[in-house]
Order: C-alpha cells, then sequence, then structure tokens
C-alpha cells in the first residue's frame, strides 16, 4: 500500500507538472529556453504548491482529527482556513505586507487565533455537535469580518484582487511564494508526523495517554499551534481550500487500520494526490476565466462530506 | 518487597493527601460511596491529573519515568468504556505495548477469549465486551503496578469470576493490584481493603476485619442482613 501511495504521488506529480503537453511541446519548437521558462517558472511553483498544500491539509487535518477525537475536525471545519485568510488579508491590505514570509506569518496567526477560540469555545474533545457548531460560527465570523476587512480597505480593487486567492488558487505564483508557504508549512508538519506515536495513544482516552507519560493539554495545543501554522503559510499563498483536510484523513485511516495518529503520512500522501488532481482539473477545464481549484475541491468534497456524516450517524444509531 | 511507596499525593479539592505503601503482589480493593475519591486516587496515583506528592514504583520515581519505561512500572484503566475510534480489538491490546509484540498480544487475546471479536473494531463491541478488551491492553505490558478503576462493571458473572483469576495470576507472578469495585461480595478474595469517603482514606485494613466495622456499615448506610446487605434505618 505504501508503494502505492509513493507511486501515485510520482505520477500525481509528473501529471501536474507536464500535462497539458500541447503548450510545452509549442514554446519547444518556437525556443528550448521558452519551454524551461514555463516548467521552472509557472508550472513548477504551482506543482509544489498544490502537492505541498494538499499533504499540509491531509497530515494538518488527520493531527486535528486525533487531537479533538473527532473524525469531522479539519482545518477548514475549524476555522484555521478562515482565520488564516482574515490574517493574512489584514496584513495583505491593511497592513500593507508585501513580503510573502510575513504574510505566511499573518495567516498562521490569523489560523492559531481561531483555533484557539475554537478550543475555548467547544473544549478539547468536544462532541460532534458542538464542534462543529462552533467552527461552523467561527467560520462564518472570520468569513464576514474578512469581507468587511475587503471591502473598508484603502485599496478600491481590494474584493476583485483578492477573489480568486480567496477561493484557492494556485495560478501565477512565484518559486518565492511556494517556498515561502511550504518551507514554514513543511517543518510544521515535519514536527507534526513527529507526534504520530502520541496522538495515537490519545485513541485509548485522555486519562490512559496520561498515565503513559503523554500530556494530552499539551500535545493538542502542539497540534493546533503546529496545524495553524503549516494551513495559515499555505492559505496566505494560494488561499483557503476545503474539504481535503476532512477527506484525505478518513482515507489516511483506512489505510492504517483505524489509527489517527499513524494515519498523518498516508492522509498527507493522499491530501497531495487529491489537490494536484483537482488543480489538474481545473487547468483541464477551458472556460472564460480560470476558475479557482477551491471550487472543485469542495463539488467533490460535498458528496464525500455527506457521505461520512450518514456513515456516523448509522454508526451511532447501531 | 515494597512495590509502590507515595507520599501525600492529593488532589486540591477532592482528594486528601494521601501517604500509601503496596507491597509486590498485594491485591488491593478501593470501596466507598459514589464520590468518596476512589477514582481521585486511581487517577492521583497513575498521575493522570497534577497531582500533589510523589509516586515511587520499586523505588523509581513515576514522574521522571520516560513513557515507554513508565509502561512497566504502571497502567491505569478508567472507568469509560468510551472508545472514540474504529479500531480492531486486537490493535487496541497492542497499543499497550510500547513495541509491538504479537506474541504477547496472542497471548492476552487467548486469556481474555477474544479470539472471535478480535478483528471487530471495539466500538462494534457490547460494553461487556469492550471493558475485556480495555482491561487486556491494561495488562499487556505486564506493569509492576495495576490500577483499574471497576474493570468488573458491566461483565457478565463467568467473567467476573475469569477477571478475579487473571488478576490473583497477576499478584501471584509480583504485580501489585489495585482495584475499584462496588461488588462487596467480592471483597473477600482481596488481602486488603482501602474505604475511602470524603476525600480520604478512612480504613486500611483486612476485608473480612473492614466489613465487620460499625464505621463500615455507617460510613456505606448498609448494615449486615440474612443473605447480604440492606439498607441502614
Amino acid at each position: 500500500m505504501r508503494a502505492a501511495l509513493v507511486l501515485g504521488l510520482i505520477l500525481a506529480a509528473a501529471a501536474h507538472l507536464l500535462l497539458p503537453l500541447t503548450p510545452l511541446r509549442e514554446a519547444q519548437a518556437i525556443d528550448p529556453d521558452l519551454a524551461d521558462l514555463i516548467l521552472v517558472q509557472l508550472r513548477l511553483p504551482r506543482t509544489l504548491l498544490a502537492l505541498g498544500y494538499g499533504a499540509v491539509l491531509g497530515a494538518s487535518g488527520a493531527a486535528l482529527q486525533a487531537a479533538f477525537a473527532n473524525p469531522l475536525a479539519s482545518p477548514d471545519i475549524s476555522g484555521a482556513s478562515s482565520g488564516a485568510a482574515l490574517g493574512a488579508v489584514i496584513g495583505g491590505y491593511w497592513l500593507g505586507l508585501t513580503q510573502p514570509l510575513a504574510l505566511a506569518a499573518c495567516g498562521a496567526a490569523g489560523a492559531i487565533g481561531t483555533l484557539l477560540l475554537l478550543m475555548g469555545l467547544a473544549g478539547r474533545r468536544a462532541d460532534t455537535a458542538t464542534l462543529l457548531l462552533a467552527g461552523l460560527a467561527i467560520s462564518l465570523a472570520a468569513g464576514a469580518l474578512t469581507s468587511l476587512a475587503l471591502a473598508l480597505a484603502p485599496s478600491p480593487f481590494a474584493f476583485y484582487d483578492a477573489f480568486d486567492w480567496l477561493m484557492g488558487s494556485f495560478t501565477d505564483r512565484s518559486l518565492v511564494q511556494a517556498a515561502a508557504a511550504l518551507i514554514p508549512a513543511g517543518i510544521a508538519t515535519v514536527l507534526l508526523l513527529r507526534r504520530a506515536k502520541a496522538l495515537d495513544l490519545l485513541a485509548l482516552g485522555e486519562d490512559v495517554a496520561a498515565s503513559i507519560g503523554v500530556r494530552p493539554g499539551r500535545l493538542s495545543v502542539e497540534v493546533i499551534a503546529l496545524s495553524a501554522i503549516a494551513v495559515g503559510a499555505c492559505v496566505s499563498v494560494a488561499g483557503a481550500i476545503g474539504f481535503i483536510g476532512l477527506v484525505a484523513p478518513f482515507l489516511g485511516r483506512s489505510l492504517t487500520r483505524g489509527h489517527p495518529g499513524r494515519a498523518m503520512l498516508p492522509a498527507a500522501a493522499i491530501g497531495a494526490i487529491l489537490l494536484a488532481l483537482a488543480d489538474l482539473a481545473v487547468r483541464s477545464i477551458h472556460l472564460d476565466r480560470p476558475i479557482p481549484v477551491g471550487v472543485i475541491t469542495a463539488l467533490i468534497g460535498t458528496p464525500l462530506f455527506l457521505w461520512l456524516v450518514l456513515t456516523m450517524r448509522r454508526r451511532l444509531a447501531s | 518487597m515494597t512495590s509502590l511507596v507515595t507520599t501525600q499525593v492529593g488532589i486540591a479539592g477532592r482528594l486528601e493527601p494521601t501517604g500509601l505503601t503496596v507491597e509486590a503482589g498485594q491485591l488491593v480493593a478501593l470501596v466507598g460511596p459514589n464520590g468518596g475519591g476512589k477514582t481521585s486516587l486511581l487517577r492521583a496515583l497513575a498521575r493522570v491529573e497534577r497531582s500533589s506528592g510523589t509516586v515511587a514504583v520499586g523505588g523509581e520515581d513515576v514522574d521522571s519515568a520516560a513513557p515507554a519505561r513508565r509502561r512497566h512500572l504502571l497502567s491505569f484503566l478508567p472507568a469509560s468504556r468510551d472508545f472514540a475510534w474504529p479500531i480492531a480489538a486486537r490493535d487496541v491490546i497492542a497499543l499497550g505495548l510500547d513495541r509491538p509484540g504479537q506474541d504477547r498480544v496472542e497471548e492476552l487475546i487467548a486469556l481474555f477469549e477474544l479470539d472471535q471479536l478480535s478483528a471487530r473494531p471495539i466500538d462494534q463491541l457490547s460494553t461487556g465486551e469492550r471493558a475485556r478488551v480495555l482491561t487486556a491492553r491494561a495488562l499487556a505490558a505486564r506493569p509492576q503496578i495495576l490500577l483499574l478503576d471497576e474493570p468488573l462493571t458491566n461483565l457478565d458473572p463467568y467473567w467476573v469470576l475469569q477477571l478475579m483469576a487473571i488478576l490473583d495470576t497477576a499478584a501471584q507472578s509480583g504485580q501489585a493490584v489495585i482495584v475499584a469495585l462496588h461488588d462487596l461480595t467480592l471483597l473477600p478474595r482481596f488481602d486488603r481493603a482501602l474505604l475511602i469517603a470524603d476525600g480520604r482514606v478512612q480504613m486500611d485494613e483486612a476485608p473480612t476485619s473492614l466489613m465487620a466495622s460499625e464505621r463500615f456499615e455507617e460510613i456505606f448506610r448498609i448494615q449486615a442482613a440474612k443473605g447480604g446487605w440492606a439498607v441502614r434505618r
């Protein structure tokens, strides 16, 4: 199964980087340097962002689900993505920040703020209904504040300018922007993955985990902070992308016999593959204007999410 | 041989500082009215929550032991049988070990007669079956001290007797076993009984003398009657 995931990852990366082939072939015919330019300057940052952001969503979604002991926790449903978007909008349109790394920090700060608020409102290991309601309230509030911040922003073009980004997009991102998002996100994700064993022990319940020497309170705060840094940095560059953080961990756990902590790594691989394929789909659909990738993930993710809710309901009923 | 020594272990508002010494191989019962502090004492001994004092197992301070070592010092089974994730019973037992040890897992599956259930997700088992799986998890690493909160609740009569036999064997092999329970008919099977009420150890005696005392009846608000116990009038 591990080999299949690695193979899937390589194929998704290659497909995302090289497809569609026609523009590359045409550029090659005109000037080989032009083809290299398209590949390295345009496609490579996009591929790196799609794979990296997808992996971040998968791993941090799995980590949050393990920490909250709830399969419906995820960066988008818990409000972290909306909080990151709000942080980046304030940084970009109100504080006048332009450095990608500074914007990434604002995104991370926004995500940390919302996750701490969620923990305060719903509590750690909240039941599903409380978590969903609190997350929904925070997401709506952060969304409204983001709209307000854009409406009142000094730049009159802020709304138009931010639309594509807010819905999640990898179009025209530079290698510098990709690095600003993926280096902090990568470090945070590696630190998250190191907590796999502790998160598996948390599955035994907070009390048992604590008796073994895990500190559940500290672990939850670490998971929240690290996933917020990872997701916040990515959101600041590529916008909020929903559902991958919910669906990838669910699929990841099916490969780890339900273990929530060790599911982080397969969830990261699955998240990367899913987001790369979704972005490839966006690039392959030719409409008048580009569709934000977040629209595709939401369109695919919503039925999966509903199916997940139904499965949970059936399980609870039995 | 002394196995467990605590100095002034307490939890603010719930458990008065308690000094306790338990010998290796001792089977200790914790009894007392609801809310008296049995669970608090077990949680304080297991270092589940911030509590004062120190707990040493075989001379080793539990707080400063690394997780891998701690599993061999003590194990805690909470009263709750809830489990958040659909993990197979076999894998839940394996989580009790620091390193995967298939032989030990198989041994416990056989001991708790879980062969037919071992592949089933734990959340699809009955409460009593779940109790057996979770107790097997607690025993997995062969800790020096077993701290079990109501392990006999939810079990059918066969499994109450079986689990008592398993705990007897554990004690004979040198493990100290501390069990919170409500079934007073089982008390004589223990070496020692602690009566806990109002957040402190009120009595610490051999079970038979404990049950014969006036104080025991007073605290529990029951009295010996023909064939068992009756509410004290």
